[in-house]
């Protein structure tokens, strides 16, 4: 069955796509393109109802609406992975950002240090 | 509270030898580890990665430069944050990187950093494996054996442990690496990226010390699925 053929080859697609290192531009164009595809799809199966069916039988399908929920499976699993993907990497920044804050305030107790210990405390030091 | 003084400069953890223990909520033990360890080391760095426990000030007590994570980020970002903070020290030159629930041997960091110093190693791995003083479980044993084989097929290193806290690394290989995994697959991450530097290294039998409370923190075997996908998903 031909449908068979293209469910397997998109799990496959989303699953490589999912372990490959991101390039974030060319991500988000594909994102784009399979929303634009997406909404032209939409429009044609509201005004076409037939078409939705039409299409379903074509490639071994009984009836559109389980195209539609083969379809939304294939979408469920590429939202799963881009929003792991996307929480990976904020998840990063997040992390850079707190490091950054413990070094910068590592380093200004390093210095508040140094200045007390090299110099005598303002008591001991006044009139 | 100042750290004991040093004993004398034949101990090789003066001067240019940091510390490095990530810290999450090890309040009890603690300041025992930091105690032993100054009886060679005198610098000390805690990562405090957000304790809820206190833990932080009980290691800023016991004499050691604490820094604290605003949030919890994990192990391998405590550990990324000690390294770069001991990379901005002057004089800095060895890391040894020393778990904080008192599994590890201060004698074995003491040889292990003298064996960088005086084979010129830039990394040295702590390894259970070597001899037979370490007897984990059988099924901790098989979940290491496994992390140690999908660390070596990721690296092309050929290690017999992988998930072991005390490592010695020299500067310069430090500044070359940069850990991104925050959770527990930093273990192999930092294997992959040390083994990338090129830089000479070896490994050193050490003995793990399973007391009840390390057993009773140590990593479940689901959190090794998580380690597994961590790496394989980037």
């Amino acid at each position: 069955m031909l449908i068979q053929i293209i469910l397997v080859i998109g799990v496959i697609a989303v699953g490589i796509f999912f372990t490959r290192p991101t390039g974030s531009d060319s991500h988000l164009a594909l994102r784009r393109l399979f929303l634009g595809a997406f909404v032209i799809v939409a429009i044609l199966s509201i005004i076409f109802p037939t078409w939705l069916t039409w299409f379903a039988n074509l490639i071994g399908v009984g009836r559109g609406a389980d195209l539609l929920l083969y379809a939304l499976v294939l979408a469920f699993l590429v939202f799963v992975s881009t929003t792991y993907r996307r929480n990976v990497q904020v998840n990063r920044r997040i992390t850079r950002l707190a490091r950054q804050i413990t070094l910068a305030t590592a380093a200004i107790d390093n210095v508040e240090a140094s200045d007390d210990s090299t110099r005598p405390s303002p008591k001991t030091d006044g009139s | 509270m100042t750290p004991p003084e040093p004993r004398a400069n034949s101990r090789v953890g003066t001067g240019d030898t940091w510390v490095v223990i990530p810290l999450f909520n090890e309040k009890s033990v603690i300041e025992t580890v930091i105690h032993d360890l100054h009886q060679e080391f005198t610098k000390i760095v805690c990562i405090d990665d957000g304790s809820s426990d206190g833990s932080g000030d009980v290691a800023r007590r016991a004499g050691a430069k604490v820094l604290r994570h605003p949030v919890n980020l994990g192990q391998g970002a405590s550990l990324q944050t000690g390294f770069e903070y001991v990379l901005t020290q002057p004089n800095a030159r060895y890391v040894v990187t020393f778990d904080a629930d008192g599994q590890h041997r201060v004698e074995d960091a003491v040889s292990m950093v003298a064996l960088a110093r005086s084979e010129d190693l830039a990394i040295v791995f702590g390894s259970r494996f070597l001899d037979k003083r370490t007897r984990p479980g059988v099924l901790k044993r098989i979940i290491l054996k496994t992390a140690v084989w999908v660390t070596n097929m990721t690296t092309g290193l050929r290690l017999t442990d992988a998930h072991n806290g005390l490592r010695v690394i020299r500067t310069d290989a430090l500044s070359k690496i940069a850990l991104v995994q925050d959770r527990m697959a930093h273990a192999t991450e930092i294997v992959l990226k040390l083994g990338r530097t090129k830089l000479p290294w070896r490994e050193y039998p050490v003995e793990l010390l399973y007391t009840d409370y390390s057993k009773a923190k140590g990593q479940s075997v689901l959190n090794s699925i998580n380690i597994l996908v961590d790496l394989i998903v980037r």
